[in-house]
C-alpha cells in the first residue's frame, strides 16, 4: 500500500507492506540507519522517533500508521538539512559526555528533546523518570541525565531569544 | 593552526559528531549489492540428540537459496571453533578440550547451539523456510548447575568428560594454608553465589560475509572487539582461508563488555555461506536470540574460608570454586575462572598464605566467558564480603579490619602469595578518600532519618585489586594462552604534518578516537583535530589484539607512544641534517625541532614535509618518508584498584532495595582524559550494580530453558534506580607502563558487586542476616524479612 507522509520537514510517499514496522522502514527502505532496533519487546527505546510531536517506539509502529503524520527522526534533529549545527540537545550530550557507544543515543536524544518540550523546567528525578523507557548499557546514565537538564536548559534559552 | 591538546585535557570527543547526528555506521547498517538474509535455526533444547535433519521442505520454500547443517560443515572438511586458553590442572594434565562445531553435529548441548543456517532474498523469507526445516530431536534430561552437572548420575554432555569437568585446576600452597589455618584464632566462612549474567550491549551482535570471486578475497563484517584475532582464528583454524585473502572489518560497535571479544560460530557460518552461495549474506541477532547464543559471565558457587589470628591479621584465605563453563569452550572461557580469578583472591591485604581450587565444569547452557570484569569481580566479591563476615564475627570495625590488613603504600611493589607482583597502588589512600567523599562519619544521621520512616539503612565497602592490561606474553603463554598479549600501533605523518593512526585495539565506547589523538597531539605537539585514529579493519591496520582487559590505553597506548617516539627520533635525524648540526644537539619541544642553545628550528610540519619531499635530504643515510610502527609487549599486569562505598536503603515492606548514595575513588594511573575516565567509571559501577540488584540469568533445570530469555525477564538497570554516583581518582602511577595508565573500563564492574551487597547486609544485620546471594531482588529480601521474622510495619 502507499502511504504518504512528512519526514524530517519533507513530503515523503513510499510503497510498504501492511505488516511493516516503522524501524524498517527508516532503516531498510529510506536508509535512514540513525534510528537503531535494539530489542524485540519494546524494552529498550533504541528506535524512539517523534510521531506527531510526540515520541514512540518505531519498532512497535505499524508503517500504515504513518500516513497523513510527520515524523521526525535523528536525521533530522539537527534542523535545516545539510545545516551542520546540531540541536541543543545534542549539543548537550556531547559537552557533558553523554554517550559511549552511541547505539542508544538516537533514541535517547528523541526522548530527551520529547521530555524537555512536554515539560521545560525538568528535575532531575524528572528526567530519570522519563528515561525509563530507554536503555544505556554504556554510561551509568549519570551523564545522560546532567546532558538532558542542560539541553532542557538550553532549549529553552534558545526559546526565550 | 589548531590546538594542540596535552594529557590530562579532557576536549570533548571526535567520535560523538557521528553518534549524535544519526550517522554513526553499525553493522546492521551496512547494505552490499545483491544482498542475502541468513537465519539461524537453534536448539529448542537444552540437551539432545540431533538424529538427522530434513531440508527438504525449507529448501523448497519460496526465495530459500541455501539450507546448510552440520553435514555440510564436515563434508567441507570445516574446523571446530578454537578455544584460546588451554589450562591444565595440578598434575599438569590438559583440560578436556571437546570440539566446539560451527553447526551441531551430533547433539545439541544448549537451547540457542546453533543447528542450521537458511539463506533467502529477504529475512522473511528466510524466517519462514527456517519454520520449515524438520530436525529429529532425541532430547536428553538437561543439567544446568554446577553443582548438579558434577553429581555421579548427572546427565553427561561428552562421553570423554567424566562429570563434565573439563579441568580441576589449583594455585596457591595448600600445605601452607592448611597449617595456618590449624594456628588461627578464628575462621570465617561463606557460601556464596555469583550470579550468570548476560551483557547486553545494547546492539545485538550482526554480521555480513562477502566473497569476491574475480580476487579470491573474502570480507566480513562483523560486531567484534578484536576483528585480527577474528580473522586469525575463523581463516586459519576453522574456515582455512589464508589470512591475505581475508579481510575482517569491526567498524562502529554499540557496545562489547567482553561479549563481542570472541570467535562465534555465527561469523564462520556466514563467512562460509557467503562463499557458497556466491552472494553476500546478512544476519542481524535479534535481542532475543543474544540471550541465548551471547556469552555469558560469572555463574560460580564458593566456598571461602578466611584465618585469621586474635588481633584480625589474615593468616591464609582458601576457596574452592565450581565455574560453569556452558555447553562448550568458549574464545576465552577456560582462563577467566582460573588465571584472571585465582590470583586476585590476595586483592589489597598482606594474606601470607591463599588456596584455590577451581573446577571447571560443562553444563547445557550457554557457553560462559569474559563478561566485564572477567574473574576479578568474581574474586573480589568473594574476598569483600568474607572481609565484612569476619569483622562481624569478631566483632571489628569493617574498616578497621581491612586498615590492619592493607598492603602499606611503602610496602609495593608487591608480592603476593598467588602470582602476581603489584608494581604500584595505595589502597589506603584509596580508602581515606572514599570515606571523606562519602561523608561516613555522618552515616548514622541519614540510617536514624531512614528508621524514622520505616526503612533500614545501610553502608557498604569494597576496597579492591585489579589485574588489567593482561599480560606479558611468555607469562600469558606459561598459564596457557595460545596468542600473544601485545598491541600494535602506527604512526603515519602525512607530508603536511597531520597524523593518521593506526591501531590494533578497537573503539566500542571507550573514546579511543579522542584519547589517541590527545596522546600523538602531547606528544608531537601537532594539533588534535589533525589527528585522526584507524581501527578496527585488518585491511588498513598492521595488527592487533582488539579491545578486552581494560588493555586499550594500557597495552595500546603504550604501543602507540612507542610509536611516536619513534617517529620523534627520525624527525631529530631530519632536523640535524636540515639544521646542519649533530643529532645528539637536536631537541624536540612544543612542536619544534631545534638545535639545542639556539634559535635554529624547524617546525613539525616542515620536518614532515621534507620527508616526502627530500630535495634536501640525506638520503644516503636515511629513508624518505615519516611513518613509524610499534608493537608493545607489556612487562606486567597492570594493578588499578580503589575503595567503593555504597548506601542503600531497604524497604522492609515490599523488600525493595535502593541505591541512595555511591562513592567511589580509583587509583587508575595517569589519567590521560579526566571526562572520558569518569564516564567509563560511572559505567562500570553501574554494570556492577546491576548484577547487585537486578541481573540474573536463570535456567530451568531438566529441560535446559533460558527462564530470563528476554528485556521483559532480564532486569536491566535504568535511569531510575540509579543516584548520582561520586566519583574520583587517587593515582598512583604505573611503574612499567610508558605513561603510567592502569587502565580503567572495568574497574567499576570489579568494584561494586560487592560494595552494593555489603551495604545491603549491614542494612539487614539487625535481623541476624550476614550474606544475601545477588541480585538482592525485592522478593529475595523479602523472603529473607519474613524468615527472619522482623517486627514489620512498626506503624
Ligand atoms: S527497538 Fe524499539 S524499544 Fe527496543
Ligand atoms: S552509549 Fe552505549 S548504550 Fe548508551
Amino acid at each position: 500500500m502507499q502511504i504518504s507522509f512528512t519526514l524530517n520537514g519533507r513530503p515523503t510517499t513510499v510503497e510498504v507492506e501492511p505488516a511493516t514496522l516503522v524501524a524498517e522502514l527508516l532503516r531498510e527502505q529510506l536508509n535512514l540507519t540513525g534510528t537503531h532496533i535494539g530489542c524485540d519487546t519494546s524494552q529498550c527505546g533504541a528506535c524512539v522517533v517523534h510521531l506527531d510531536g510526540l515520541p514512540v517506539k518505531s519498532c512497535t509502529l505499524l508503517a500504515p500508521a504513518l500516513d497523513g503524520a510527520t515524523l521526525l527522526t535523528i536525521e533530522g534533529l539537527q534542523g535545516a538539512p545539510g545545516s551542520n549545527r546540531m540541536h541543543p540537545m545534542q549539543e548537550a550530550f556531547r559537552e557533558h559526555h553523554g554517550l559511549q557507544c552511541g547505539f542508544c543515543t538516537p533514541g535517547m536524544l528523541m526522548t530527551a528533546v520529547a521530555l524537555a518540550t512536554e515539560k521545560p523546567d525538568l528535575t532531575e528525578a524528572d528526567v530519570r523518570h522519563g528515561l525509563e523507557g530507554n536503555i544505556c548499557r554504556c554510561t551509568g546514565y549519570q551523564n545522560i541525565v546532567v546532558s538532558v537538564m542542560a539541553g532542557a536548559a538550553a532549549m529553552n534559552a534558545a526559546k526565550g531569544e | 593552526m589548531g590546538n594542540v591538546i596535552g594529557i590530562g585535557a579532557a576536549p570533548k570527543r571526535k567520535e560523538d559528531q557521528r553518534f549524535l547526528t544519526g550517522r554513526g555506521n553499525y553493522v546492521s547498517d551496512i547494505k552490499r549489492p545483491g544482498m542475502a538474509a541468513g537465519v539461524f535455526v537453534r536448539s529448542p533444547h537444552g540437551h539432545a540428540v540431533l538424529r538427522g535433519i530434513d531440508k527438504s521442505a525449507a529448501l523448497a520454500a519460496p526465495g530459500v537459496i541455501a539450507v546448510l547443517t552440520g553435514d555440510d560443515v564436515a563434508d567441507d572438511g570445516l574446523g571446530s571453533l578454537p578455544c584460546g586458553w588451554g589450562i591444565t590442572d595440578a598434575k599438569g594434565v590438559p583440560m578436556k578440550e571437546p570440539p566446539f562445531p560451527m553447526l551441531a553435529q551430533d547433539k545439541v548441548r544448549f537451547v540457542g547451539d546453533l543447528v542450521a543456517f537458511v539463506v533467502a532474498e529477504t529475512v522473511e523469507q528466510a524466517n519462514v523456510a527456517a519454520e520449515l526445516l524438520k530436525v529429529d530431536y532425541e532430547v536428553l534430561p538437561s543439567v544446568v548447575g554446577v553443582l548438579e552437572a558434577v553429581r555421579p548420575d548427572a546427565p553427561q554432555l561428552f562421553d570423554d568428560v567424566p562429570n563434565n569437568i573439563c579441568c580441576d585446576w589449583e594455585l596457591g600452597d595448600k600445605a601452607a594454608v592448611e597449617n595456618a589455618f590449624k594456628k588461627a584464632a578464628h575462621v570465617a566462612k561463606l557460601s556464596l553465589v555469583n550470579n550468570r549474567l548476560i551483557g547486553n550491549p545494547m546492539e545485538p551482535r550482526a554480521a555480513i560475509a562477502e566473497y569476491e570471486p574475480g580476487t579470491d578475497r573474502t570480507t566480513l563484517w562483523t560486531t567484534s572487539q578484536f576483528p585480527h584475532v577474528v580473522r586469525f582464528l575463523m581463516g586459519a583454524l576453522v574456515l582455512n582461508i589464508p589470512q591475505h585473502k581475508l579481510r575482517v572489518v569491526a567498524p562502529d560497535v554499540g557496545g562489547g563488555f567482553g561479549v563481542k571479544q570472541f570467535h562465534y560460530g555465527e561469523e564462520a557460518v556466514i563467512t562460509w555461506a557467503a562463499k557458497r552461495v556466491r552472494r553476500p549474506v546478512k544476519w542481524v541477532a535479534s535481542r532475543s536470540e543474544g540471550y541465548v547464543s551471547d556469552r555469558h559471565g560469572r555463574d560460580h558457587v564458593t566456598e571461602a574460608e578466611l584465618a585469621l589470628d586474635e588481633t584480625g591479621k589474615f593468616l591464609a584465605f582458601r576457596v574452592n570454586t565450581l565455574a560453569n563453563m556452558g555447553g562448550y569452550l568458549s574464545t576465552f572461557g577456560p582462563n577467566i575462572p582460573t588465571n584472571l580469578y585465582g590470583p586476585l583472591l590476595g586483592g589489597v591485604y598482606t594474606t601470607p598464605a591463599i588456596y584455590c581450587n577451581v573446577k571447571v565444569v560443562f553444563t547445557n547452557t550457554v557457553p560462559v566467558d569474559a563478561y566485564r570484569g572477567a574473574g576479578r569481580p568474581e574474586a573480589t566479591f568473594v574476598l569483600e564480603r568474607i572481609v565484612d563476615v569476619a569483622a562481624a564475627e569478631m566483632g571489628i570495625d569493617r574498616v578497621e579490619l581491612r586498615r590492619r590488613n592493607m598492603i602499606p603504600k611503602e610496602a609495593y611493589p608487591y608480592q603476593t602469595p598467588v602470582l602476581v607482583q603489584y608494581d604500584s597502588g595505595d589502597p589506603m589512600g584509596c580508602l581515606d578518600g572514599a570515606l571523606a567523599a562519602a561523608d561516613v562519619k555522618n552515616f548514622g544521621v541519614r540510617k536514624a532519618a531512614s528508621a524514622s520512616k520505616g526503612k533500614f539503612r545501610g553502608l557498604g565497602y569494597s576496597t579492591y585489586v585489579e589485574a588489567c592490561g593482561l599480560a606479558p606474553s611468555r607469562f600469558a603463554g606459561r598459564l596457557g594462552a595460545r596468542g600473544g598479549l601485545y598491541e600494535s600501533a602506527t604512526v603515519r605523518v602525512h607530508p603536511t604534518g597531520q597524523v593518521t593512526v593506526m591501531i590494533g585495539t578497537h573503539n566500542h565506547g571507550q573514546g579511543h578516537e579522542t584519547t589517541f589523538a590527545q596522546i600523538v597531539s602531547d606528544k608531537l605537539g601537532v594539533a588534535f583535530e589533525n589527528v585522526d585514529i584507524v581501527f578496527g579493519d585488518t585491511d588498513r591496520v598492521q595488527f592487533g589484539m582488539g579491545t578486552y582487559g581494560s588493555r586499550s590505553l594500557v597495552v595500546g597506548g603504550a604501543a602507540l607512544s612507542k610509536a611516536t617516539d619513534k617517529v620523534i627520533a627520525k624527525g631529530k635525524k631530519i632536523a640535524a641534517h636540515l639544521l646542519e648540526a649533530a643529532e645528539v644537539d637536536i631537541q624536540f619541544e612544543s612542536g619544534k625541532f631545534s638545535v639545542a642553545g639556539t634559535d635554529r628550528a624547524k617546525s613539525f610540519e616542515e620536518i614532515a614535509g621534507a620527508a616526502y619531499v627530500p630535495h634536501d635530504y640525506p638520503l644516503e643515510v636515511l629513508e624518505p618518508g615519516l611513518e613509524e610502527q610499534a608493537y608493545y609487549d607489556p612487562v606486567n599486569f597492570t594493578y588499578p584498584g580503589g575503595c567503593h562505598i555504597a548506601e542503600v536503603e531497604v524497604d522492609p515492606e515490599t523488600g525493595t532495595v535502593t541505591l541512595v548514595n555511591y562513592t567511589a575513588v580509583d587509583d587508575v594511573g595517569t589519567v590521560i582524559n579526566p571526562m572520558i575516565v569518569e564516564g567509563q567509571l560511572h559505567g562500570g559501577i553501574v554494570q556492577g550494580v546491576g548484577q547487585a540488584l537486578f541481573e540474573n540469568a536463570v535456567y530451568d533445570e531438566g529441560s535446559g530453558q533460558l527462564l530470563s530469555g528476554s528485556l521483559m525477564d532480564y532486569c536491566m538497570p535504568r535511569a531510575d534506580h540509579l543516584p548520582m554516583m561520586k566519583v574520583a581518582t587517587h593515582s598512583t602511577l604505573c611503574t612499567h607502563t610508558p605513561m603510567g595508565v592502569k587502565g580503567c573500563g572495568e574497574v567499576g564492574t570489579i568494584g561494586s558487586p560487592a560494595a552494593v551487597i555489603n551495604a545491603v547486609v549491614d542494612a539487614l544485620s539487625h535481623l541476624g542476616v550476614t550474606h544475601v546471594d545477588m541480585p538482592a531482588t525485592p522478593n529475595r529480601i523479602w523472603r529473607l524479612l519474613q524468615n527472619a521474622s522482623l517486627p514489620v510495619a512498626a506503624e
